[in-house]
């Protein structure tokens, strides 16, 4: 495994750079796609609470795999051109940004009708509110879930290695074809996931800590 | 309660490890010979394609594997265990098909795969059964007609775990490849543009234009690819009755039915790029030398 390690360190280095890249910004968009996408789900407009709900029910319940091939696939053929790894990230992203629409949906309901009645009768907009009202209490909620995604969307980029798209799973395959040592290649792949994902869920933990997300 | 915890967790990790070790060898280590002797109805699993045309695809009308590699599989177990023997498959892909041999989830390897020296030191190859090549597949209007017009602009798709892969890479090392996962997934990819051509074995790419007009092979191939039966080292007398086996089907007619069943029309016996390694007479004496030579290379 260490041979593997110093014969093929520069594939697997770019392609750890690449995940890394992809999960950065596939779980800062998400992040912000979701968020929007849970409170219009809760919107008083039917038409877009419809639209919102088609969207996070449609894309949480495809595999990820169809959503990526889409865009690596179809899209190129009708549309414009766009490589392996920009499909990768556009199909993790609303993969990802769907499921963590749900969480945070389900994170504002948690807190009571009450208290969004009562800041709109002392004059706050509604957008206030979810800011300073209920968004601050539903974090707590929905922080362990969201570390959840996250680590899923970590793994889940793997997906690319199959769309091209350069990643530490691509480089990895690369390397265990050339080298016929399936085994300790994969080992070894799954050992750098590691250093990307476990401090990721360390994180969140410090962040549920310091949330107070445990003592209510 | 914390001691019951730790014994099973002991056993768990035993039992991971044995896993990881001791299973996949056992399975490899019978001798396939010794086993096709004992058994009344002896089974050899075979692993094939299953997503390329004309060598081993998945009919979903019948529900079968079917194609040249399929139908050589099936002729030679009947060869080797006089007729008394079955035939089963088992779908790889170029990724899978070596770990699956080593872990005696399969008896030999019939999936259009290439003689290599890299590959010999895994595995142990029967003679070769078909003359492949490789070359490249271009949409009808493209401006590449030989591998040496690829410049550093052009994109290469390629299969993961192919030779033509590092072939290509080693051949035109200017030229950007990419790996897919398959056949298929190839295809689509050069179809939607994400490459500007598609590189693996020509009588493959000839099974795509089969079904897709508007490509075209770019030039003649530019690699000679012996494809053989693959089985686990260790195995001499498996690899020997194989050995026979195959020669016995390439000098009785057997190969040749089989042969023009499958490329009868795309790539004929008696053309000069024909693939055939049958050893009888008429159809190819002058094609056949030139088969011949590429192997001795």
């Amino acid at each position: 495994m260490i041979g593997l390690l110093e014969q093929y360190w520069p594939l697997l280095l770019e392609g750890f750079i690449n995940t890394l890249i992809v999960s950065i910004i596939a779980l800062l968009s998400s992040l912000i796609i979701g968020t929007i996408m849970g409170m219009l789900q809760l919107s008083a407009n039917k038409i877009v609470r419809t639209i919102v709900n088609i969207y996070v029910e449609f894309f949480r319940n495809i595999p990820l795999l169809i959503t990526v091939m889409f865009f690596y696939v179809v899209v190129p053929m009708y549309w414009m051109n766009i490589s392996g790894f920009a499909a990768g990230i556009i199909g993790l992203t609303i993969y990802t940004s769907s499921f963590i629409a749900d969480n945070i949906r389900a994170g504002i309901l948690t807190v009571p009708a009450g208290q969004m009645e009562a800041a709109l009768s002392q004059g706050m907009k509604q957008i206030q509110v979810m800011r300073y009202v209920i968004l601050p209490q539903a974090i707590r909620i929905v922080l362990p879930p969201l570390g959840n995604q996250f680590i899923n969307l970590v793994k889940n980029s793997s997906v690319l290695a199959m769309v091209t798209g350069l990643d530490l799973m691509y480089y990895g395959d690369f390397v265990a074809m050339e080298t016929f040592n399936t085994f300790d290649t994969y080992i070894l792949v799954g050992l750098i996931y590691l250093v990307i994902t476990l401090p990721l869920t360390f994180a969140t933990r410090k962040l549920e800590a310091k949330l107070g997300v445990n003592d209510n | 309660m914390k001691s019951i915890k730790r014994i099973a967790l002991g056993i768990g990790l035993l039992f991971f490890t044995f896993i990881m070790t001791g299973c996949g060898e056992a399975a490899a280590d019978v001798d396939i010979a010794e086993r096709i002797d004992e058994q009344e109805t002896p089974i050899l699993n075979w692993g094939v394609k299953a997503d390329t045309n004309l060598f081993g695809y998945y009919n979903i009308e019948s529900g079968e594997v079917e194609g040249f590699d399929i139908d050589i599989a099936k002729a030679l177990t009947e060869e080797m265990t006089n007729g008394t023997g079955e035939a089963k498959f088992v779908e790889v892909t170029s990724k899978t098909r070596i770990p699956l041999l080593k872990n005696g989830k399969i008896d030999g390897i019939i999936a259009t795969m290439t003689i290599s020296e890299e590959r010999k030191k895994e595995v142990d190859f029967s003679d070769v059964y078909f003359n492949g090549g490789q070359s490249l597949l271009v949409p009808e209007d493209s401006e590449i007609n030989d591998i040496e017009d690829l410049t550093e602009d052009h994109t290469i798709l390629a299969i993961k775990g192919s030779s033509s892969t590092q072939n290509m890479r080693e051949l035109a090392p200017q030229v950007n490849v990419l790996d897919l996962e398959n056949y298929g997934e190839g295809f689509v990819a050069l179809q939607s543009g994400q490459g500007d051509a598609l590189t693996t074995d020509s009588a493959i790419l000839l099974g795509m234009i089969d079904t897709n007009p508007d490509y075209r092979l770019a030039g003649s191939n530019f690699t000679d690819e012996p494809y053989g039966i693959a089985i686990n080292k260790g195995q001499e007398n498996f690899l020997d009755r194989l050995e026979k086996a195959l020669e016995t089907i390439q000098g009785n007619g057997v190969y040749d039915e089989i042969y023009d069943k499958w490329f009868g029309e795309i790539l004929p016996a008696d053309s000069p790029n024909t693939a055939s390694t049958s050893t009888t007479g008429a159809a190819n004496n002058a094609p056949e030398n030139e088969g011949e030579s590429g192997d001795n290379q």
